[in-house]
């Protein structure tokens, strides 16, 4: 499926045999743990650890910065999953190095801005602020992921990594609903957009033959040609207005606001919500350039655009109206891109940069009135300047940046939008519309930029502040003033500061030398200068008017509010599934299993009588000897036996006893001796491990069925047995296929033991093992944390009321059991130890052993025992999973795939010749594991009945 | 020789395998039961080293093994239990 052709001449790829690309993504990875562990030093070391991961992870990617520049593309790739086509690729080019500055830096800056931010929060007086940092680094590395990855798959995973963990970001402060709520629905949106993207990538994929970028975005014309060439880009797009906020799915963004004003800063400038506007630009020379592209991209855009500034006037609440304003602002990047012109990408591109810097710095001012004032709450906010006059400028440059005021770097990109939007449409008949509906915006935008202004600095005297708001500390305004410092060098001096890199950065977005375009602040008397000061003076305008807006606005409150429509739409589902469920299933066991029951016979039936295939095959029959027939009988009457004498769980259980040998009898006969083995060994394990619960339950169960279900639950077990005895008398009498036919052949050449069950455990199927030993020690230490310092009382007298037998511990079976043990430790090393070969291995052997000191337990008694024996079973569960995984992990090291298993021969002098496999390592993992959950299991229920015995004068001997 | 003793082995252990079963069900009592059950044991060990001698195979004297001790242990926590209750003490 995949073939990497080699991409368009005019862009020159060199593959560096460095491994930078990936290092710089693992080190936030890397510092998220480290910063959780520096957290118990104190709040200013977590944050220079967070800093320094940041900087430790600009100086790796600090040797290729500069190859963008000279044209080339870096691309670093190992190999990962070759047959599905995904490589470990990474790629930096333009695009990638405008993001993972912007991504790195202000990352930086907000962790320096959090910093103080976090540190006497007065509703989170214990702020956390290693699991801040370790989040924030977090998702620091899922987006440098997104941005670097060179293969779509990647991305993806990494894109997907950026929904995780905003979610914990966003929930941070979760002792909150309002922060649950918001994080939630964040999850589910982007989430819902992860999964659209994921189809559109395979689609995408199917169509160039491969998930590398490089040799996708050369093949834009086959790609576009495509007869799924819409579902494909629907789906993309799907996943990129989720998480961009575009409309219609852009109401997850304001509700993300509970999040802590950093994490806005963060997520809501640079990072999160530009991932979707990144992949427009990443793809933007394959998908672009269609009458469907220009429609749903332009259509989105717009409505964003429009909605969020509409939006943003009207919101109180300070980080409110920088949320909308964000939708909008993305929504303005989203039509640029729609425009699909090469001058509308690169003005698209400008833009990211602007919004970032300018938004970031609105967040960070935000936050420092919010954190001065104890409000966010602009109808309380007010007269600010008095109190905070330096921070005040700040935040005054940046909203006027956002307004698009000459000077300051949002004017720029601003008239480009402008220009490109007149040159769109003008020779169409509507063309008038789209320039007339984006001046609207910009009416909007001056005018919640000059509220933002005005109410927040002027506008007479602070109403009731919870504090007395004064200046922040020096540090907490140095990121806000380095930010705008960018918006004004940016915006007075564009040919000497963003060219270059935006030249080098629309180069790759257009896989093309851009056009010439000009960064200047005066292009002469024009269309766009006359929308930008319409803009400006229709702001001006608007917000002079806005008290009888405002009250229009609060009659109109919760009409076009999407959250809403959204919160109907999930509780909608969610009844309708709770109702579903509830009508499947009405908490009834016996109801689940009769209908279970029931619609496997049926399909059974209904598949077996369609077929019209006779029930017994053309397979001849073997001759039955006389003792396996007599055993069959046997085994039937006693499985009769149980069924009718189960109400006595006692007798029960000791003719479950007879069972279980009758089983083993058989296995043995039909040559599944390791079966047979394992069957004992279990057997005995099981009676103890129910005789230590019987001794708190009834003895016996009471009949409860009434006399109708008992006749229905018979009849459905007559009909269920005798299918299955059906099916089984079908299979085995028609000639079979099966694939222990490889493993027979196999067994010696690739596992180098002939006993094949032994070899399937620890060689073929060793990953299996390994995962279900890790499940019996998880089931151990469970059970342990269950049972620990738990005591019954057991039963006071036996079933038929008499007292219990005064000697707990005989002293003549005493004796004998402690004689045995050497000889069933005995058996258990040489089961152990042949098991390669021939019957046995780790896991009966490990059954042996368990069973050989459980005997000690029950003869000896507890204290006896652990005197001798340590009864602390974690250390040998620890170490059976270590060995196991270490046998595993030393054959990578060689080279070779998880778990590979090698062996020799050795001679030993007197014992003669002896395999020596590797897989035995990775058996007596299985064998200690095996003793140490099983004797923590029976040991601590055991240990359980420490209220029963109460009189230590019952432990006498009668005198 | 050998197949004609062997032939009234396998006969004699089957009928001892059938009455004990007779005993397991019928008890009357528990001691009755788990007395069976220890005996059935010990026929089982019969019939394999039989089968054993049978197909001149050494493959069935590991469960004939296992059998004696694991069928011992089950044995003594029955028992256990009828006196004591716990088992484990």
């Amino acid at each position: 499926m995949v073939s990497f052709c080699p991409p368009r001449s005019s862009v020159f790829i060199t593959e560096f045999n460095r491994m930078n690309l990936p290092l710089v993504i693992l080190t936030p990875f890397i510092g998220a743990a480290l910063t959780a562990w520096a957290a118990r030093f104190g709040a200013r070391r977590t944050a220079w650890v967070a800093g320094g991961m940041t900087l430790l992870a600009l100086i790796i990617l600090a040797p290729t910065l500069t190859a963008p520049f000279k044209g080339e593309v870096i691309i670093q790739r190992w190999s990962w999953i070759p047959q599905a086509g995904v490589d470990l690729a990474f790629r930096f080019d333009g695009l990638a190095l405008l993001f993972t500055t912007m991504i790195l830096g202000i990352g930086l800056l907000v962790i320096l801005y959090a910093r103080y931010y976090l540190s006497d929060d007065a509703q989170n007086p214990k702020p956390g602020m290693g699991r801040f940092y370790a989040y924030l680094l977090l998702f620091m590395g899922s987006m440098l992921g997104v941005v670097l990855s060179e293969n779509l798959i990647v991305l993806l995973i990494f894109w997907e990594m950026t929904s995780l963990s905003s979610f914990l970001l966003i929930s941070y402060s979760y002792q909150g609903k309002e922060a649950r709520q918001g994080a939630r629905m964040a999850l589910t949106v982007t989430g819902l957009g992860g999964l659209a993207l994921l189809g559109g990538f395979m689609l995408l994929g199917k169509m160039a033959g491969s998930y590398e970028l490089s040799v996708i975005l050369a093949q834009g014309d086959v790609i576009r040609a495509d007869p799924l060439y819409t579902p494909m880009l629907v789906l993309i797009l799907i996943g990129a207005f989720t998480k961009s906020a575009q409309f219609p799915f852009h109401f997850w963004l304001p509700r993300a606001m509970a999040a802590p004003t950093p994490v806005s800063a963060y997520l809501h400038s640079a990072t999160l919500v530009k991932a979707g506007i990144f992949l427009l630009a990443r793809l933007f020379p394959v998908l672009s350039g269609t009458p469907e592209w220009s429609w749903l991209v332009i259509g989105a855009g717009l409505s964003t655009l429009l909605i969020g500034a509409w939006f943003a006037l009207f919101k109180h609440d300070l980080k409110g109206l920088l949320a909308y304003s964000t939708i909008s602002h993305l929504g303005l990047i989203t039509l640029l891109f729609g425009l699909a012109t090469p001058l509308a990408a690169v003005a698209g591109l400008f833009h990211i940069i602007n919004h970032a810097t300018f938004k970031a710095s609105l967040f960070m001012a935000a936050g420092i009135i919010d954190h001065e004032c104890g409000t966010r709450d602009m109808r309380r906010i007010n007269g600010l300047w008095k109190f905070m006059p330096y921070t005040a400028t700040l935040a005054m440059v940046a909203a006027a940046s956002m307004a698009g005021v000459p000077l300051f770097n949002g004017f720029l990109s601003k008239e480009m939008f402008f220009a490109e939007t007149t040159d769109f449409f003008s020779d169409r008949p509507w063309g008038w519309m789209l320039p007339t509906l984006v001046a609207l915006a910009g009416v909007l935008a001056v005018a919640y930029s000059l509220r933002f202004i005005h109410d927040v600095f002027f506008n007479g005297d602070p109403i009731n502040l919870p504090k007395t708001p004064h200046e922040p500390p020096f540090w907490m305004k140095v990121p806000a003033e380095i930010l705008v410092g960018i918006c004004v060098l940016v915006g007075m001096f564009p040919a000497m500061t963003v060219a270059w890199p935006l030249k080098v950065a629309a180069t790759s977005v257009l896989q093309a030398p851009p056009p010439r375009f000009d960064l200047a602040i005066w292009h002469g008397f024009n269309l766009p200068l006359l929308m930008s000061l319409i803009a400006l003076f229709g702001g001006l305008l608007v917000y002079s008017a806005r008290k009888p807006l405002f009250r229009q606005a609060n009659r109109l409150e919760g009409v076009l509010d999407a959250g809403a429509y959204y919160d109907s739409i999930v509780r909608t589902v969610a009844g309708f599934a709770t109702a579903l469920t509830n009508a499947l299933d009405r908490g009834s066991l016996q109801r689940l299993m009769v209908v279970f029951v029931v619609s496997v016979i049926a399909m059974g039936l209904a598949g077996a009588l369609g077929s019209g295939s006779p029930l017994t095959g053309p397979r001849a029959l073997l001759a039955a000897d006389a003792v396996s027939v007599f055993i069959a009988l046997a085994l039937i009457v006693v499985t009769l036996a149980t069924l009718i004498l189960h109400h006595r769980r006692l007798t029960a259980l000791v003719v479950v006893g007879a069972l279980g040998l009758l089983v083993a009898l058989i296995f043995v006969k039909f040559s599944a001796p390791d079966l047979a083995l394992t069957q004992l060994s279990v057997e005995v394990v099981t009676i103890v491990l129910l005789l230590l619960a019987l001794y708190f339950l009834p003895q016996r169960s009471p009949r409860e069925s009434s006399r109708p279900r008992r006749i229905r639950d018979t009849v459905l077990a007559l009909l269920a047995g005798g299918s299955a005895g059906a099916l089984t008398w079908a299979m085995l009498t028609r000639p079979h296929e099966s694939i222990s036919s490889f493993f027979l052949e196999n067994s010696v050449p690739g596992g180098g033991g002939t006993n094949v069950v032994n070899v399937i455990l620890v060689d073929f199927r060793g990953y299996d093992t390994l995962g279900e030993i890790s499940v019996l020690a998880l089931a151990g230490l469970g059970i342990y944390a269950m049972l620990k310092d738990l005591e019954l009382t057991g039963l006071a007298r036996d079933a038929r009321g008499r007292a219990w037998n005064w000697d707990a511990h005989p002293s003549i079976m005493a004796a004998l059991t402690r004689l045995l043990l050497p000889l069933a430790l005995l058996v258990s090393v040489f089961i152990f130890l042949r098991g390669h070969n021939q019957p046995g291995g780790g896991f009966i052997a490990g059954l042996i052993t368990a069973v050989a000191l459980i005997m000690q337990y029950l003869t000896n008694g507890v204290a006896w025992t652990h005197q001798r024996m340590s009864d602390n079973m974690h250390p040998l569960i620890g170490a059976g999973l270590l060995i196991a995984t270490v046998t595993g992990l030393v054959s990578i090291l060689l080279g070779y795939p998880f778990l590979t298993s090698t062996f020799t021969h050795i001679h030993w002098p007197v014992v003669g010749d002896f395999e020596l496999a590797s897989a035995m390592a990775f058996d007596l993992g299985v064998f200690l594991v095996v003793v140490g959950a099983t004797l923590l299991i029976l040991i601590h229920l055991g240990l359980m009945h420490d209220a029963s015995h109460p009189d230590p004068k019952l432990q006498q001997e009668p005198r | 020789m050998l197949s004609t003793a062997l032939a009234i082995a396998f006969g004699l252990v089957t009928a001892a395998l059938a009455l004990t079963l007779w005993r397991l069900l019928r008890g009357p009592d528990e001691p009755d039961r788990i007395l069976a059950l220890d005996t059935l044991y010990v026929n089982s060990i019969a019939l394999l080293v039989l089968l054993g001698i049978h197909l001149s195979s050494e493959l069935y004297f590991e469960a004939a093994i296992l059998i004696a001790m694991m069928g011992f242990v089950g044995t003594v926590a029955l028992c256990k239990y009828l006196l004591r209750g716990d088992i484990i003490e």
